[in-house]
C-alpha cells in the first residue's frame, strides 16, 4: 500500500507542470556542472599541450586495472540506479529500496577503490601541492598531480553528495513516500548520478589511458 | 483607507523574525535581499570613502600603502561580489519576475530561501576574512600574487567568493525554469515584459559564467594552501590562466549587472512616454545577444599579457560587435521617448541618467577594445572611470530607477517625490563629477591602485573626491525618504504610474500569492494606447473584486476571475 498522494505544491497548476520544472531545473544544474568540471578540464587541455611527456608519465604511475574497474562499477551503479528509477515507477517498492541499496552500494566501492588509490599515491610521495615529492626526476610530475587530484578530488565530493542524498531518498523509500503518481526526487536524482558517472567516463582515459602508449 | 489596511497582503499575512527568516515567498526573499544588500553597499561605499580620501593629497597621509591596497580591495570585492551581482537580480527580480508572467511564486521557492542563506554565509566569510586578515590583491585576485606571494589573507575571501557564487546559480537556474514553465495561459515569450527578458538572458549569464569563477577562486584557494602550483609558474603552472578563467567570468558578469539595469529602462521610459516600447523584438534579442557575445569577449581584459597577437585581435572585433546589441537598445528607448508624452518623475529621471551615463560607459569600452589604445590607457583611470559608468552609472542607476519605480508596489506606500528628484539629480551631478575627471586623469597616465601620484594630477583628484561627496549625500538621501514613507508615505494603490504590466493590475502591496487565480493574459505588452480597453484588476477572487467608481465592468475573459 503505497503511499502515492500528490504532492502538489500550490504555485503549480498541476503535476505535469511541476514533474516538468523540477526535472528542467536539474538538467539546468547539470550544465553549471558541466562549466564547473570544464574550467579544470581547461587546465587539463592547456597543460597536457604544453608538456606532453608530463602527462604521459603521470600516467605511468596510475593503476589502469583499479581505474577500469571503478569505471565498470560506476557504469553498474548507473544501471542499478535507472532500474530504481523504473522501480517507483511501476510501484515495485521493495525493488526501489533494492535498487537504490544497490547503488549506495557500488558508489561506495567506487570511493573505496579510489581511498587506496589515493593512499598508495600518498606512499610514493604523490601528494597534491607542497607535500609532493618523486622518487624519479621526471619534471612537472607534481603538476600532473595537481589535476590528477584536484579533478578526482572534484568528482568523488560528487559521488560522496549523491550517496548523501539515495540515503536519504532511500529512507523515505522505505516509508514508501515513492510510487507512480510522484518520484520527481527519484528521477531528478537519477539524472545527478548519470551525470557523475559521465564525468568518470571521461576523466578515466583522460587520465588513466592517454599517452600510455605515447 | 481603513479597508487598504486590513486587506491581506505578503506583509502582514505573518509576523515576526521567524516568519521571515523561514519564509519561501519570492516577495519576502526580495526583500532580505534587499536588506542584506544595501548593508553591502554602504559598507563598499565605506571603502571607496576611505580611497577618495586618501587621493585627496598625492602623498599617501592617511593611510599606509598596504591599507591602501586593502581598501581598495575591499570596495572591489564587497561591491561586485557582494552588491552588485544579487542587486536587482535578486532583489527587484526576486519580487517580479512571478507577477510578471502571472505565476504565484518562482519554480522552486525553497532553493531561493536557500540563495539568500549561501548568499549570507559567503558574504559573511568574505567580509570577516577581508576585515580580519585584510586582501591585498584587488578584487581579481591575480595570479602568482594571490597564490604565492602576498601576505595576506587570500584562502578565505576565495571561499566566501566560491560560497556566494552558488547562490547566483541558484538564483539564475530558478529564473530560467520559471520563465521556461510557470507563465500564464496566454503569456507567450513574445508577451513577456522586457524585465523578463533581460533577467532570462542574465541568468543564462549566471548560470554558464558562475560554475567558472567558483572552481577558479577554489583553486586559487587550494593553490595558496596547498601549493597545488596549478597558476604558479615555478611548478610549470600558468598564472596567464588564471586570467583567462577569471574573465571568462568576470567579463560576463558586468553583464550580469547591466542587463537587468537594461530591463529595468525598458519598463520605465514606456511608463513615462505612455507609449508602446520602439522595437520590442530587438531589444528582447539584443538582451540575449549581449548575453551571448558577452561571453566571446574576455580576452581584452588582457592585451597586455602573452596572449597571441591574433587572439587579441579576435577579441578586439568581438568586443567592437557587443556595443552593436547595446546600441540596438539605447536607440529603441530614445526613438521610444521620442513623440511620447514624457513625464519627469524620480524613476524616470534615473533612467534618463542611465541613457546617458551608459552611452558614455558603453563608447569608452570601445575605446578599450582598441588594441592600440587599450596599450596606452591599460591599468589606468581611464579604465577605472570606464567600468564605473558602466557598473555606477548604469547597473546602480538602473537599480534606482527600478527600486522608486516599483518602490509603491513593494510597500504600498509613495515616497517623496521632490525629495527622490533631488536624490537622482545629486547623484548623477555627484557621480560625473567623481569619475569624469578619471578619464583625463587616467588619459593622462594616471596609473590606477597606487595612492602616491604626482602633482599634476592633484586638481583632478580633488574634483573627484568632491564629487564623491555629493554623491555619497545622494546615495544616503534614499535611505531616509524611503525609510520615511513606510510609515508615513500615502497610500499609492494598484498602479500609481498609470503604468502597463501584471504587476500593476494586482493590490499594492501584493496578497501572498500574488493571484487568487491565475491570470490569462489577452494583451500584447507596452499596449499604452490600448490600456483603457484592459481591466484595472485581475487575478482576484470574485468576493473581493470591487470596481473602483466609474471603471467599466472588464469584458469576460480577460479579467478571468
Amino acid at each position: 500500500m503505497s503511499d502515492t498522494a500528490t504532492r502538489l505544491q500550490h504555485h503549480f497548476a498541476n503535476e505535469e507542470q511541476q514533474l516538468d520544472a523540477s526535472t528542467f531545473g536539474m538538467w539546468v544544474f547539470l550544465v553549471t556542472e558541466i562549466l564547473f568540471f570544464g574550467a579544470v578540464f581547461c587546465a587539463y587541455i592547456v597543460y597536457r599541450t604544453h608538456y606532453p611527456e608530463v602527462f604521459a608519465h603521470g600516467a605511468h604511475h596510475l593503476d589502469v586495472v583499479l581505474g577500469a574497474f571503478n569505471t565498470v562499477v560506476l557504469i553498474a551503479s548507473s544501471l542499478t540506479m535507472a532500474m530504481a528509477v523504473h522501480s517507483a515507477r511501476v510501484d515495485e517498492q521493495r525493488d526501489l529500496a533494492r535498487y537504490l541499496v544497490g547503488t549506495m552500494f557500488l558508489g561506495l566501492v567506487f570511493l573505496g577503490v579510489k581511498a587506496y588509490e589515493y593512499t598508495h599515491k600518498f606512499h610514493e610521495g604523490l601528494f597534491p601541492g607542497n607535500f609532493f615529492y618523486q622518487a624519479d626526476d621526471a619534471p612537472l610530475q607534481r603538476l600532473f598531480f595537481s589535476i590528477y587530484f584536484t579533478l578526482t578530488g572534484l568528482h568523488a565530493v560528487h559521488m560522496i553528495i549523491g550517496i548523501a542524498i539515495l540515503a536519504v531518498i532511500l529512507v523515505q523509500a522505505m516509508r514508501h513516500h515513492y510510487g507512480p503518481r510522484w518520484h520527481t526526487p527519484v528521477e531528478i536524482m537519477g539524472l545527478y548520478w548519470h551525470f557523475v558517472d559521465l564525468v568518470w567516463i571521461f576523466l578515466f582515459p583522460l587520465l588513466y589511458l592517454i599517452g600510455r602508449h605515447g | 483607507m481603513e479597508a487598504i489596511e486590513r486587506r491581506v497582503n505578503y506583509l502582514n499575512v505573518d509576523h515576526g523574525i521567524r516568519s521571515w527568516l523561514l519564509t519561501v515567498d519570492h516577495k519576502r526573499i526580495g526583500l532580505l535581499y534587499l536588506v542584506s544588500i544595501t548593508i553591502m553597499f554602504f559598507l563598499g561605499s565605506l571603502m571607496a570613502g576611505a580611497v577618495r580620501a586618501e587621493l585627496l593629497t598625492p602623498q599617501g597621509d592617511l593611510m599606509q600603502s598596504d591599507t591602501y591596497n586593502k581598501a581598495f580591495t575591499l570596495h572591489g570585492i564587497i561591491m561586485v561580489f557582494f552588491f552588485l551581482i544579487p542587486s536587482i537580480p535578486a532583489v527587484l527580480g526576486n519580487f517580479l519576475l512571478p507577477i510578471m508572467i502571472g505565476a504565484k511564486d518562482l519554480a522552486f521557492p525553497r532553493l531561493n530561501l536557500l540563495s539568500w542563506y549561501v548568499y549570507i554565509v559567503g558574504a559573511s566569510i568574505g567580509i570577516a576574512a577581508t576585515i580580519g586578515g585584510g586582501l591585498d590583491t584587488g578584487w581579481t585576485m591575480y595570479t602568482p600574487y594571490s597564490t604565492g606571494y602576498a601576505t595576506t589573507n587570500v584562502v578565505f575571501p576565495a571561499l566566501g567568493i566560491f560560497i556566494t557564487g552558488f547562490s547566483s546559480i541558484l538564483t539564475g537556474l530558478n529564473f530560467i525554469v520559471t520563465v521556461h514553465k510557470m507563465r500564464a495561459p496566454g503569456l507567450t515569450w513574445f508577451r513577456m515584459p522586457l524585465f523578463v527578458w533581460a533577467h532570462y538572458a542574465t541568468s543564462l549569464v549566471m548560470i554558464l559564467g558562475t560554475p567558472v569563477i567558483a572552481i577558479t577562486v577554489l583553486m586559487v584557494g587550494l593553490d595558496r594552501g596547498l601549493g597545488l602550483g596549478i597558476f604558479d609558474p615555478k611548478a610549470g603552472g600558468d598564472p596567464v590562466l588564471f586570467q583567462h578563467l577569471f574573465w571568462f567570468y568576470s567579463h560576463p558578469a558586468v553583464y550580469i549587472m547591466i542587463l537587468p539595469a537594461m530591463g529595468v529602462i525598458s519598463e520605465v521610459i514606456p511608463a513615462f512616454s505612455k507609449k508602446r516600447i520602439f522595437g520590442y523584438g530587438f531589444i528582447a534579442a539584443s538582451s540575449l545577444a549581449i548575453a551571448l557575445i558577452g561571453f566571446l569577449v574576455w580576452g581584452h581584459h588582457m592585451f597586455t599579457t602573452t596572449q597571441s597577437m591574433y587572439a587579441a585581435l579576435v577579441f578586439s572585433v568581438l568586443t567592437f560587435a557587443v556595443a552593436i546589441p547595446s546600441a540596438v537598445k539605447v536607440f529603441n528607448w530614445t526613438a521610444t521617448l521620442y513623440k511620447g508624452a514624457v513625464s519627469f518623475e524620480a524613476p524616470m529621471i534615473y533612467a534618463l541618467g542611465f541613457i546617458g551615463l551608459f552611452l558614455v560607459g558603453g563608447l569608452t569600452g570601445l575605446f578599450l577594445g582598441a588594441l592600440g589604445l587599450d596599450l596606452h590607457v591599460h591599468d589606468t583611470y581611464f579604465v577605472v572611470a570606464h567600468f564605473h559608468y558602466i557598473m555606477v552609472g548604469g547597473a546602480i542607476m538602473g537599480y534606482m530607477a527600478g527600486l522608486h519605480f516599483w518602490w509603491p508596489k513593494i510597500t504600498g506606500r509613495m515616497y517623496n517625490d521632490l525629495a527622490a528628484k533631488a536624490a537622482a539629480l545629486l547623484i548623477f551631478v555627484g557621480f560625473n563629477l567623481t569619475f569624469f575627471p578619471q578619464f583625463i586623469a587616467g588619459y593622462a597616465g594616471m596609473p590606477r591602485r597606487y595612492h602616491y601620484y604626482p602633482e599634476e594630477y592633484q586638481v583632478l583628484n580633488v574634483l573627484s573626491t568632491a564629487g564623491a561627496s555629493v554623491l555619497g549625500l545622494g546615495y544616503l538621501l534614499p535611505l531616509f525618504y524611503l525609510l520615511f514613507s513606510l510609515r508615513f508615505g500615502r497610500h499609492a494603490g494598484r498602479n500609481p504610474w498609470g503604468a502597463f504590466g501584471l504587476e500593476w493590475m494586482i493590490e499594492s502591496p501584493p496578497t501572498p500569492h500574488n493571484f487568487d487565480h491565475t491570470p490569462t493574459v489577452t494583451w500584447e505588452p507596452y499596449d499604452y494606447p490600448e490600456m483603457h480597453k484592459l481591466p484595472t484588476r485581475i487575478g482576484e477572487s470574485r468576493s473581493h473584486v470591487t470596481l473602483a467608481e466609474g471603471q467599466p465592468t472588464p469584458p469576460e475573459g480577460l479579467a478571468h476571475v
